[in-house]
């Protein structure tokens, strides 16, 4: 990171901290006029949840020192080189531009890291008894391998078929030589057994989908940069005030502001 | 050999809307009620990390864990049915509330005609309008009948709505006013009311305002969060079986719900129904709960299957025609929608609530003249504003890429720039559409999955058409830059959601021959065992269901105490 980008990172610490304040006052009063509105009235709702505890705090912020390192990025399932396949090709699907960051700079192949390394990886909640028959497709997904093993095939796949087409990883192939591969692989034009080309690059743009924008919790999003590409406010408690209101831009929040 | 515990009064099976209104209904009269459900307990605040897209809409939190459990599906009886292994076309609820924590809260009632869609198409068109193979039949109630049902599921929820100019005649007002109208919901009104159309807002369980009912429950105001359907509300403002009528039984000591207890079989001898087994998921264990009444309020797929394995009623065999269980299977034909890209306007999409919106009927039930067309009924059409979340909602022009530099350009420019018209369109049973068990597939326990043998008719793919042409015409009157329509509505598939409006199975109707149960949803072959849901519905309309599922189970509820005292069918 640059001393220019940390110190933009610094002031956007400081804003999103200011941002919370006022938010946190916000459904401070929120929350009090809509109890008045019942006329005392014990509502079984969350109300009471709702109101941040209060934290014991500074009399002023700490200005903020440096960067903290973030200690989930690391892997929990991929190779170093699933992990680099992954981020070339999740970078095509939603690549940077002028908008704002590519998946590669907000998290994805991390995200989609994280997600294969549990139960989703194992398809933990899919019906996944046999016996196992080719289908039609309206019927949906009948294979016997986890997405976890697509994964696992789908990159040495798209590895290989760089390889016999250009001589080179995916990784080091041009920007147009990695969409040509990936659009292989999305026509089904690509000789692939066990998994169907098209269905893991499928299972790949969802993926980059998800990470660019699920709750930072998860990974991607990097500090909701996916969120507010699109002016998504993310994770907000009431817009009855904008609700029917013109087009408004609010600042984003994620969950982390809700602990 | 499975424990054997004290009887109870009343079992039933499944504590969503039917079991949890069910059991504040019977409880108040005095019945001691056993709720069992194989999920898990539920309350407002698991919901304080609600607003988490991957988590609920994506990876479905809430919904059933398939690897347990789940459906076999086949487009007709020549080709090999197969499990449907993950989400895709409808999401299966499970624990206290049911699918009731995840829908959205529209809240219709079906029209007079659905009740009596069979004589009133004959009368109107001719016995010919209604093609071979098309089972519908009429109810064995009207809506007249079942008015005040209606009224008091309405007052229970709270629904917030106004008045639906082309619909049955109502005792009461809603109890609570419409929802606000975002910017684009009075362009829609206005643009239909250009076309001398009868737009009104959408009813909706979502409260309008702070509210309590007639059991003395409160409940506040939606906050118009975003985060409805497939999500628990966290203000308890979407009227669920947890913040309503659960409380209500339970407040009067007589009700008990076990939870992870997944009933298996209900058993029966001499043709009266003695209790149910039911497995405790915690420790394995098969227990036996005797009871007077036996009430099956599960979702469609489980009221059917749980009917096909403990052996009661006839199965439907779709050779004859004759049989009724598993009978009449119908879904939702969602398809027919308009697109539009607004090239310079930008909408609040982020917001909204799962039932925020404003629709015409028009084009729904018989409210318009179906002499010059190929189908039957209709479908309401409505503009709703529930909340474009990220993940899910990236609309690009049809010439768009998919991904790349240019899709991600796309999505970002229309992301708050791209307005739909849906339609809900009613779907009508067929000969050849039924449930009954797989002969391969089975569940956690080695029982058989329930198999879906269905697909749409030449009917659905009129419908799907014109209903799409007529959002078509909406959405041009409000001054689209771009309209993306559908243009066939294509074989149905089971991968991409449509809506969890699965009706048909354990039919209601005025006769043992043609249907399973009677009007108070008593079963004509074992009068002490009540099912209720759309499993009871002979077809479904244009409308989202729970409305009426909500008036057929207060409708039981009456019949079940009036039975708890005399006994006897009650038809």
């Amino acid at each position: 990171m640059s001393e220019q980008d940390q110190h933009s990172q610094q002031n956007e610490n400081r804003e999103a901290t200011k941002t919370k304040e006022s938010q946190r006052m916000s459904r401070r009063k929120f929350l009090t006029r809509s109890c008045y509105a019942v006329g005392g009235v014990v509502l079984g709702g969350l109300l009471g949840y709702l109101i941040p505890k209060e934290r014991a705090k500074p009399a002023t912020p700490p200005a903020p020192q440096k960067q903290e390192a973030n200690y989930n990025e690391a892997l929990m399932f991929f190779t170093q080189e699933q992990y680099a396949i992954t981020q070339a090709a999740v970078e095509r699907i939603f690549p940077a531009d002028d908008n704002g960051p590519g998946a590669k700079d907000l998290g994805v192949a991390f995200f989609i890291d994280h997600q294969l390394a549990g139960d989703w990886g194992f398809n933990a909640r899919d019906y996944m008894q046999p016996p196992f028959y080719v289908g039609e497709k309206t019927q949906g997904y009948q294979g016997r391998i986890n997405r976890r093993e697509i994964f696992y095939i789908g990159l040495r796949e798209l590895q290989n078929y760089s390889q016999k087409k250009y001589k080179k990883d995916f990784p080091a192939l041009s920007p147009e030589e990695q969409d040509a591969v990936l659009t292989a692989f999305q026509n089904d034009e690509v000789n692939v057994t066990t998994i169907s080309a098209s269905g893991f690059f499928n299972l790949l743009r969802s993926s980059t989908l998800e990470g660019v924008y699920s709750d930072p919790l998860y990974g991607g999003n990097k500090n909701m940069q996916g969120w507010a590409m699109r002016d998504y406010p993310g994770n907000q408690m009431t817009y009855t005030n904008i609700i029917e209101k013109d087009f408004t831009v609010v600042p984003p929040q994620s969950l982390r502001d809700h602990l | 050999m499975a424990k054997k515990l004290p009887k109870t009064d009343v079992v039933i099976i499944g504590v969503g809307w039917a079991g949890g209104i069910i059991a504040s209904e019977l409880t108040k009269q005095g019945l001691s009620v056993v709720g069992l459900e194989r999920g898990k307990e539920r309350v407002t605040e698991d919901y304080y990390m609600a607003h988490d897209e991957l988590r609920y809409a994506l990876r479905y939190d809430l919904m059933q864990d398939l690897s347990k459990e789940t459906i076999t599906f086949r487009g007709n009886e020549k080709i090999r049915a197969l499990p449907m292994r993950q989400y895709g076309s409808f999401l299966l609820g499970e624990g206290v509330g049911g699918a009731g924590v995840h829908w959205n809260g529209q809240t219709y009632r079906f029209l007079p005609y659905d009740f009596e869609i069979r004589s009133m198409t004959e009368e109107r068109y001719g016995k010919d309008k209604i093609p071979p193979g098309m089972m519908i039949q009429d109810w064995g109630i009207t809506y007249d009948k079942l008015e005040p049902y209606f009224d008091k599921f309405e007052k229970m929820a709270g629904i917030s709505g106004e008045v639906n100019p082309l619909a049955g005649k109502r005792s009461n007002d809603y109890p609570t006013p419409p929802m606000l109208h975002t910017p684009s919901m009075k362009m829609f009104v206005e643009a239909a009311k250009k076309l001398n159309l009868h737009p009104y807002t959408v009813p909706s369980a979502n409260l309008s305002e702070s509210y309590t009912n007639p059991d003395g429950i409160s409940r506040a105001a939606c906050q118009y969060c975003g985060y409805c359907e497939r999500f628990g509300c966290e203000y308890g403002a979407k009227a669920d079986p947890v913040v309503t009528v659960i409380p209500v039984a339970k407040k009067t000591g007589k009700f008990e719900i076990r939870t992870h207890s997944y009933v298996r079989r209900i058993l029966h001898s001499g043709g009266k129904a003695t209790g149910v087994m039911y497995t405790d998921m915690t420790t394995g264990e098969d227990i036996e709960q005797p009871a007077d009444i036996v009430v099956s309020t599960g979702y469609v797929f489980n009221n059917t299957r749980l009917m096909l394995l403990s052996k009661i009623g006839k199965p439907y065999d779709p050779a004859t025609g004759k049989g009724v269980i598993g009978k009449n299977y119908a879904y939702q034909v969602i398809k027919g929608n308009a697109v539009g890209f607004f090239d310079d306007q930008k909408f609040n999409l982020f917001a909204g609530a799962g039932s925020l919106g404003v629709c015409v009927d028009d084009y729904n039930g018989d409210n318009f003249d179906h002499s010059d067309l190929k189908f039957i009924h209709g479908g309401n059409i409505a503009h709703t504003f529930t909340g474009q979340r990220p993940i899910q909602n990236n609309p690009v022009p049809e010439d768009s890429p998919r991904w790349g530099k240019e899709f991600k350009a796309n999505s970002l420019k229309y992301a708050n720039s791209v307005l739909t018209i849906g339609s809900q369109g009613s779907s009508m049973p067929f000969r050849h559409h039924y449930l009954d068990l797989d002969p391969t597939y089975k569940d956690a326990f080695g029982d058989p999955l329930i198999r879906i043998t269905f697909d749409f008719e030449e009917q659905d793919r009129e419908l799907a058409r014109y209903l799409s042409d007529r959002c078509g015409d909406i959405m041009k009157e409000m001054g689209t830059d771009r309209i993306l329509k559908m243009k066939e509505l294509g074989p149905y598939e089971i991968t991409t959601y449509q809506s969890t409006h699965n009706t048909g199975g354990v039919i209601m109707g005025a006769s043992p021959d043609t249907s399973a149960v009677n009007n108070y949803m008593q079963m004509w072959d074992m009068e002490n065992l009540f099912v209720i849901g759309a499993s009871a519905f002979p077809h479904n309309s244009g409308y989202n269901p729970t409305g009426t599922v909500g008036a057929l189970a207060y409708r039981a509820a009456e019949g079940i105490v009036q039975y708890s005292k005399k006994g006897g069918l009650l038809v």
